[in-house]
């Protein structure tokens, strides 16, 4: 058992120097989605695109700041099966009030 | 954690704290209470009949965001994430003076990302916007400020560890307390990251 735990707990932990780069990869993202925001031109994949942004974003503090990439899985595990059905359950209610056909006849 | 502090760990059957899996659990429960809200917020977007709307143009007219505001305290609560990582690295080694900084500056960004949450609520009220005002002022109110409520725990968590740190230092082997601040601490930045996107940026 503390063979395991000394395992885990000794893989390569990211060093600071890491951590602010992330970070700022992170607020770069953050500038691109502002600015896509404001260019017109964007507006038609403005949405996907805002969304995949996001997501990077999510994964990146999830999988760096909150350490899940290091840790083990079973942190994932608690983690994302509620994510996933919150987002599961957001979706389907957007269904219900019709945000992705609005022209669907009932 | 070091070697020391490793072959101390508790022992049990999952091979990992108690505390942390515990944590992480309620993490979970957090995504679904915060994924509800969001929910909410997305089912009745555009549903609205009377403004203030969020966003701009026809057939509604101006909208109520500020989204170069928005845009700076989310960057404050990005920065505050990059603080609060860099407290658990100087905590995991044992350097004293630099986990105070560092929590005392999470805690500061995330004073400041309060205090523009706090603006932005007077300018909407101001605006007319409030609670019972419609679908957008109730779903909105809540959600944000749901997070808001969240955060200003993190802001208390994240003193409270300050202070103890200054009296009695917290030792390697219990940096899993900080460490368990930060999974709060970034677990309220990934909401906002995701309040950000849908909210404020997706218009409708």
């Amino acid at each position: 058992m503390a063979d395991t735990l000394l395992e885990q707990e000794t893989h390569d932990h990211p060093t600071p120097s890491t951590y602010v780069k992330i970070g700022v990869i992170l607020t770069v993202i953050t500038a691109v989605e502002v600015s896509i925001y404001y260019i017109p031109a964007m507006r038609g994949v403005l949405v996907p695109l805002l969304l995949v942004l996001s997501a990077v974003k999510f994964l990146t503090v999830v999988g760096w700041y909150m350490h899940l990439k290091m840790d083990p899985v079973i942190y994932s595990r608690l983690f994302f099966a509620p994510l996933l059905l919150a987002t599961g359950m957001t979706v389907v209610l957007m269904l219900l009030f019709g945000h992705f056909f609005p022209h669907a006849k009932p | 954690m070091s070697t020391a502090a490793v072959a101390h760990a508790e022992e049990t059957s999952l091979g990992q704290p108690h505390l942390k899996i515990g944590f992480w659990t309620f993490l979970g429960s957090e995504c679904f209470f915060f994924g509800s809200l969001i929910a909410t917020y997305m089912s009745y977007r555009g549903h609205s009949v009377a403004g203030p709307f969020p966003h701009h143009g026809p057939p509604h007219g101006t909208g109520i965001l500020n989204i170069p505001v928005t845009s700076i305290s989310s960057f404050v609560l990005l920065t505050s994430s990059l603080a609060m990582v860099l407290a658990l690295a100087a905590c995991q080694k044992g350097d004293r003076k630099k986990t105070s900084f560092w929590l005392c500056m999470t805690a500061f960004f995330g004073l400041i990302f309060l205090g523009f949450q706090a603006y932005e609520f007077t300018e909407f009220y101001h605006n007319g916007l409030s609670l019972t005002k419609n679908l957008f002022g109730c779903t909105f109110f809540v959600l944000t400020g749901f997070h808001g409520a969240h955060v200003s725990i993190g802001v208390l968590w994240l003193l409270s560890l300050f202070v103890i740190n200054q009296r009695e230092g917290i030792p390697v082997e219990k940096s899993l307390s900080v460490e368990i601040a930060g999974l709060y601490w970034h677990f309220v930045d990934i909401v906002w990251i995701v309040i950000f996107t849908l909210v404020y940026l997706i218009p409708d």
